[in-house]
Parts: C-alpha cells; sequence; structure tokens
C-alpha cells in the first residue's frame, strides 16, 4: 500500500475557514472593514449614499415630470422637468435640420454607428474596409446634402446637433490621428528642416488654447480671404479642430518612438529594410501599440473639446441645448439639459475607452508568455 | 500633366477672386447669389430664435424677412448666421453677412472705428434693474450697498459700475458668465437686484416662480437703440435696409396691416398711393420694385403687427410698446416722409 493509496481511505479532516472570512461576511469584512480607519471611511460613505441617492432618485424619477409640452406641470412639480427633453428633443438632436427631412440625418447616424461598430472588430481590418468606408461616406454625404435622387438639397450650415459634433468628432480625430503620426515621425527625422519645422508647429499649436484656435478660425481667418470669398464655418472649425489634435497625438506617438528600442532600428537595417518599410513594418506597428492609452485619452479629450464650438456659434449638440434653455418656457429646467448631454457624451467616451483596453487586450496577446 | 492642372486651378482662382472683387454693390451681390445672408443672435426670445422645429422666429428675424422681401418679394430666400457678441462685426466686415439684425446697439466708435452704418432703429431697449417686491424699493436710487447679479464683460456691468458711481452709492457685482445661471441665482436670492436691459429682464420675470412677486424699477440707466448694420461704402444697401425699417413703422402709421393692405391698394390718401406703389416711382428710385413696400407688409406685416407678434404684451416676453410706440402715440417710432 503506497501513500497515495492510504490518503484516499483516509482523506484528511477538511478544515473550513472560519465563516467571517468567506461568503459575502468575508467579503465585507476583507474589503469594507478591515481596520478601524477604513470602517470608518466605509461609513462615512454609506452615510453620503443615503443623504445623496434616495434624493437624487425621488427628483429624477418619482417627482418627474415627463409629457411632452407641459411646461406648466413642471413648474409646480417638486421633480425634474424631462418634458423640456422630450418637447424639444428633435431640435437638441438635428438643430436646424428641415423638419420633414430629419429621418436623413438618422439614417446617417446609424450608418456611421453601423460601420464604427463593424471596422472594431479586428477580423474586418482587410482592404475591403477601405471600400466599405468609401461607399459608407458617400452615402451618408449623399443623405446629408442631398440635391440628387430627388431628395431637396440641404446646405451645410443648416446641420447641427449630434451629426455635428460626431461629424466633428470622427473626422476630427481621423485626420488628425495619421497627421500627428507624420509630425511625430518628422520631429524625429535626421532632416534639420523637416525636423524644425515639425517642432515649431507642434510647439506653436500647443501653445495656444484651443478656443483661441477657434476664434482665428472664425474671426480672423476670414479677414485675410479675398473678397468675396468664405469658407464655410462647419470645415473652418474642423480644421482648427484636426489642426490641434494633431499636435498632441505627435508628441504621444513620439513618446512611443522613443520607446522602442535601438536594436528594433538596428535589426530592420541590417534586413536592408529603407526607411519606409523600416517604420511601416517594424517601429510604427509597436510603437502605437504602445501608446495605446494616452491616445485614446487624447482622442476622448478632443471628442468633449469638440463642444468648445459653441463660442463660435455652430450649433452643435451643446449650442441646440443652450438655444432651447434660453426660451422663456424652459428656462429653469437647465440641470436636466445637462444630464442628458451628460449622458450622451458619456456614452461616447465610455465606449472609446472600453474599446481601446479591448484592444490592448488583443493586440497584447504576443507579449502574454 | 500635373503642371497643366496646378497652373490651371491658379487661374481659376485669380479669376474668381479678381470677378468677385469687379461686382458693383451689395444689391446686385445679393441678387446674382439668390439669398440674403443674416447675422443673428440666436438665443435672444422674442428677437431671434429657433423654434423647436428649426424655423427662425423673432423681431430681428422678421426685420430681416423684411429686407429679403424688398429685394426679392420672397421672405424665404435668406440664410440666417448665428453670431456670437466677439464674432457679430468682424462678419459684417469680412463680408461673410450683407446685413447684422442682432439686438446690436448703436454707438460712435462702432460706426466709425468699425466702418459700419446702423440703419432706423428696430427696437429703443435700455438697462434697468428688476427686484422682488418684498424688498419695498420703489426707485434704483434706494439700491446703496445692494448686491447686484450682472453679466460680466458686458456693457451692462459698466453701465451699472456708472450708475453707482454717478449717485455716490456702493454696490457688490455678482457675475455670473451663464445667463440660466444668473436668473437662478437672483431666484434664489442670493443677490437684491438683478440688472440688464428691460427686454431680457421682462423675459427673466417671465420665468420666476411667481413672476408677480418681482417689479421693475422706473429708471431706465443707459440707452440702447438696437438696429440693424451694414457696412461703410454701399450707400444704396444702407438705404435699402434704412428704409425697409422704416416702411414697416410708416406703414403702421398709415394704418396698413398684412391683412387689409390689399384694400389699401384701392385708398385715395396720396401717402397710402405713393407707399404701396400705385403711385410709382419710390420703388425704383431704391433699386427694387414699385410693389416693395407692398411685398413687405403683405408678408411680415407691419411694425406693430411684428412687435405684437415677437414681444408684446400676449408673449411670454409680455412688453408694453412704450418707447417703441409710435411718436404719435408718445414713443420714438417715427419714419420720415416717404415721397
Amino acid at each position: 500500500m503506497n501513500e497515495s493509496d492510504l490518503l484516499r481511505e483516509n482523506p484528511a479532516e477538511v478544515v473550513k475557514p472560519p465563516p467571517t472570512s468567506v461568503g459575502v461576511l468575508g467579503w465585507v469584512k476583507s474589503n469594507l472593514f478591515n481596520g478601524y480607519f477604513n470602517s470608518f471611511l466605509t461609513l462615512i460613505t454609506l452615510f453620503i449614499l443615503y443623504k445623496t441617492v434616495p434624493p437624487f432618485i425621488r427628483w429624477a424619477f418619482i417627482d418627474s415630470v415627463w409629457c411632452p409640452d407641459c411646461a406648466e406641470a413642471c413648474k409646480k412639480a417638486a421633480g425634474a422637468c424631462w418634458s423640456v427633453i422630450i418637447s424639444n428633443i428633435r431640435f437638441i438632436i438635428f438643430g436646424f435640420y428641415p423638419y420633414d427631412e430629419q429621418w436623413r440625418p438618422l439614417i446617417a447616424m446609424l450608418l456611421l454607428f453601423g460601420l464604427i461598430y463593424y471596422s472594431s472588430k479586428n477580423k474586418n481590418w482587410k482592404k475591403s474596409l477601405i471600400y466599405v468606408w468609401v461607399v459608407g461616406l458617400f452615402v451618408m454625404g449623399t443623405l446629408m446634402k442631398g440635391g440628387i435622387f430627388s431628395l431637396p438639397s440641404v446646405e451645410s450650415t443648416k446641420w447641427g446637433g449630434l451629426p455635428l459634433t460626431l461629424l466633428l468628432s470622427v473626422f476630427g480625430l481621423t485626420a488628425a490621428y495619421p497627421l500627428g503620426v507624420i509630425l511625430a515621425l518628422g520631429r524625429r527625422s535626421k532632416m534639420p528642416g523637416i525636423r524644425w519645422l515639425s517642432i515649431l508647429y507642434i510647439e506653436l499649436i500647443r501653445g495656444v488654447p484651443l478656443i483661441s484656435l477657434l476664434f482665428m478660425a472664425s474671426i480672423i481667418f476670414p479677414l485675410f480671404l479675398p473678397e468675396g470669398i468664405t469658407i464655410n464655418k462647419i470645415l473652418r472649425a474642423q480644421v482648427a479642430i484636426i489642426l490641434f489634435t494633431a499636435a498632441y497625438i505627435a508628441e504621444v506617438v513620439r513618446g512611443g518612438l522613443q520607446g522602442i528600442p535601438k536594436g528594433q532600428y538596428e535589426a530592420a537595417e541590417s534586413l536592408g529594410l529603407n526607411y519606409v518599410l523600416t517604420m511601416r513594418l517594424v517601429i510604427l506597428p509597436q510603437a502605437l501599440k504602445i501608446v495605446i492609452p494616452p491616445t485614446v485619452s487624447i482622442l476622448i479629450s478632443a471628442f468633449k473639446d469638440t463642444s468648445l464650438v459653441v463660442i463660435i456659434a455652430l450649433w452643435d449638440l451643446m449650442k441646440t441645448t443652450q438655444s432651447v434653455l434660453s426660451h422663456p418656457k424652459w428656462m429653469g429646467f437647465s440641470p436636466e439639459a445637462y444630464i442628458f448631454l451628460a449622458i450622451l457624451y458619456f456614452l461616447g467616451c465610455f465606449s472609446m475607452s472600453n474599446y481601446s483596453r479591448k484592444l490592448e487586450r488583443e493586440l497584447g496577446q504576443g507579449e502574454l508568455r | 500633366m500635373r503642371h497643366v492642372k496646378i497652373i490651371a486651378l491658379m487661374v481659376a482662382v485669380v479669376f474668381i477672386a479678381m470677378t468677385t472683387a469687379a461686382v458693383a454693390g451689395t444689391l446686385q451681390e445679393v441678387r446674382q447669389r439668390g439669398y440674403l445672408k443674416v447675422g443673428v443672435n440666436g438665443s435672444v426670445f422674442g428677437f431671434s430664435m429657433p423654434d423647436k422645429k428649426g424655423v427662425w422666429k423673432g423681431l430681428d428675424v422678421d426685420t430681416a424677412k423684411a429686407i429679403a422681401v424688398a429685394v426679392f418679394g420672397d421672405a424665404s430666400k435668406i440664410k440666417y448666421i448665428a453670431l456670437t457678441a466677439v464674432q457679430r462685426l468682424p462678419a459684417l466686415q469680412s463680408k461673410e453677412i450683407d446685413v447684422l439684425c442682432r439686438n446690436t446697439t448703436q454707438t460712435l466708435t462702432r460706426e466709425t472705428v468699425n466702418g459700419l452704418n446702423f440703419c432706423h432703429v428696430n427696437f429703443y431697449d435700455g438697462q434697468g434693474f428688476l427686484v422682488p417686491k418684498k424688498l419695498g424699493i420703489k426707485s434704483a436710487k434706494e439700491l446703496n450697498g445692494a448686491t447686484v447679479c450682472v453679466l460680466p464683460g458686458t456693457t451692462t456691468e459698466m453701465n451699472a459700475a456708472d450708475f453707482f458711481r454717478k449717485n455716490g452709492m456702493k454696490w457688490k457685482p455678482v457675475v455670473i458668465e451663464q445667463s440660466a445661471e444668473l436668473n437662478k441665482a437672483f431666484f434664489a436670492g442670493r443677490c437684491d437686484v438683478i440688472t440688464s436691459d428691460s427686454s431680457q429682464l421682462a423675459a427673466i420675470r417671465s420665468i420666476a416662480p411667481n413672476p408677480k412677486d418681482y417689479v421693475l424699477l422706473p429708471e431706465i440707466i443707459s440707452k440702447e437703440p438696437l438696429a440693424p448694420v451694414v457696412r461703410h461704402g454701399d450707400d444704396q444697401w444702407y438705404d435699402i435696409v434704412n428704409w425697409t425699417v422704416m416702411a414697416l413703422i410708416q406703414a403702421e402709421e398709415l394704418g396698413i396691416t398684412s391683412k387689409n393692405v390689399d384694400k389699401m391698394l384701392q385708398s385715395s390718401d396720396p401717402r397710402v398711393k405713393r407707399f404701396l406703389g400705385v403711385t410709382p416711382g419710390l420703388g425704383k428710385d431704391l433699386g427694387l420694385d414699385d410693389k416693395w413696400a407692398y411685398n413687405i407688409i403683405k408678408a411680415v406685416g407691419n411694425y406693430g403687427e411684428i412687435f405684437e407678434r415677437n414681444v408684446g404684451v400676449n408673449t411670454p416676453l409680455g412688453l408694453k410698446r412704450g418707447l417703441n410706440a409710435l411718436w404719435t402715440k408718445g414713443g420714438l417710432m417715427y419714419a420720415a416722409p416717404f415721397r
């Protein structure tokens, strides 16, 4: 009889851990009440939650007014007036887009979400993705602008609300990213002309706030144009956002480039790769992967920064909401309107950061050993 | 091949620049373009603001419509461009807009330094004070030591400072950037009094939990004549905008409204006949259709109708005519003779 048989016949008595260290009780003890100070913090937090959450729920749900067009009921109600959102939702979302044509931006937005979702799967990262986007952008542009296929033409000055916010952010971010990478490479270039130009650009743009760039684009720039030529206000703001974001992305990417060991460059050179191939095949794939977290945080803040176009009177989501709030009927209900906006922005930002974490996991597979 | 394209492009750009520079006046430019470009505020209820279907409404908007009707005979041929306070004057100077109807106060420096011409006033505003009734204050002269809610960086703040200094009184400004927050602070009692243009104060009072608890003080401490603005250097265009506003006033004085304007065509009054173009001549002199005034009144109504529709007693603003009544009724609205 060997040892294992012995054990099988007389199994050792299983000693259970004390009930206070397993299950719910154990979790509570080790996470909330391990020590005097942490117990104290837990109690304080519980007290604050008790003081704030029930009144908020009461305000937001129980005492609130949901029916459309009842500003009068809102004034009497103790709770939130969601009526301000419900009554004006179409203006908040679509702005000046002609009322009867608003299905067009709606479809365009759904299409955009679909495209973004489709591109987020890395099994779809093929050359055909480019064609999908070209077709998608063409369809979206046609829907928004109209003028063909018996769709009435809608000028870009009438675009507003959420479609405008999405337009500014999606195009701002996708155009700024490659520009930023090029600037980062330029700043590390051995050619002094290119290097100094890149440094000058990056430092100039980073040296001023986005607001001043927007002001320059909207006020100063038109004064220098020849008479009679005006450039679309949306385009001017869009370019300002792209230029601004690109400078920040450039610095982040440069950080990634510096993080790549010199051996990688030398290995690529010894294989006989030229500069473009070295960057494309060896350096950038690694460098861009390292800097996913800071890049995403720049993209997120750029997404939120698009709301600054309010100050140059572009009717993005923020401005349409403010406009609704300046109507005497709805003047007092800014918290509700801004909470609604916050939810929309949160959805955008949260899905971006969620996606970046997923991307890191998937691309980081090779590093898990 | 590529060089040819680049050169062709450059030639095209230069050509466009030259042709546009050669266009004579704003009127021709507007006619060629097919629509009028108007700068508006966009966030002032009663003056210019979109309704929930995105349709522009307001006194300034109706003034702009009257100009479009004068030029095209069609109130829909307008593109509205919402502008902030900082943007509005550069937008006019850089020809981004043809005319500015954005509750802009006429001042000397704006006409001289900024190179602009203010047309006939379409709203006489003035800065006032709104106080809760329970303070028992009857006059702004009793406001010594008061805390005053005021928007920063506007002439409003400077006017208030001037007023208190002139009368040797102390005041504590409570400066809040957003007007919605400012109103809340006032209703919550963080300041004793709120100061702004009186048309704005009326709007603020209308959203109070109980509007009857608040009272406008009689003192108006500043003059704010709000008028449409055009660029220096195009007198014909200035005349058109100027006389369009006066036509609105003249129609009210003559008793012509959008409803009776067709009947008035048969009027035997020579002033009405000249005004409506039954006796031709006036429109042609402006470079417009002789029916221009008829078209304006038919499309947007006279000044009184516009006022009542947008800011009058039956609107949430509930403004009385006051200074904006006709000169025959004790106001300042006075049109020069149409002859």
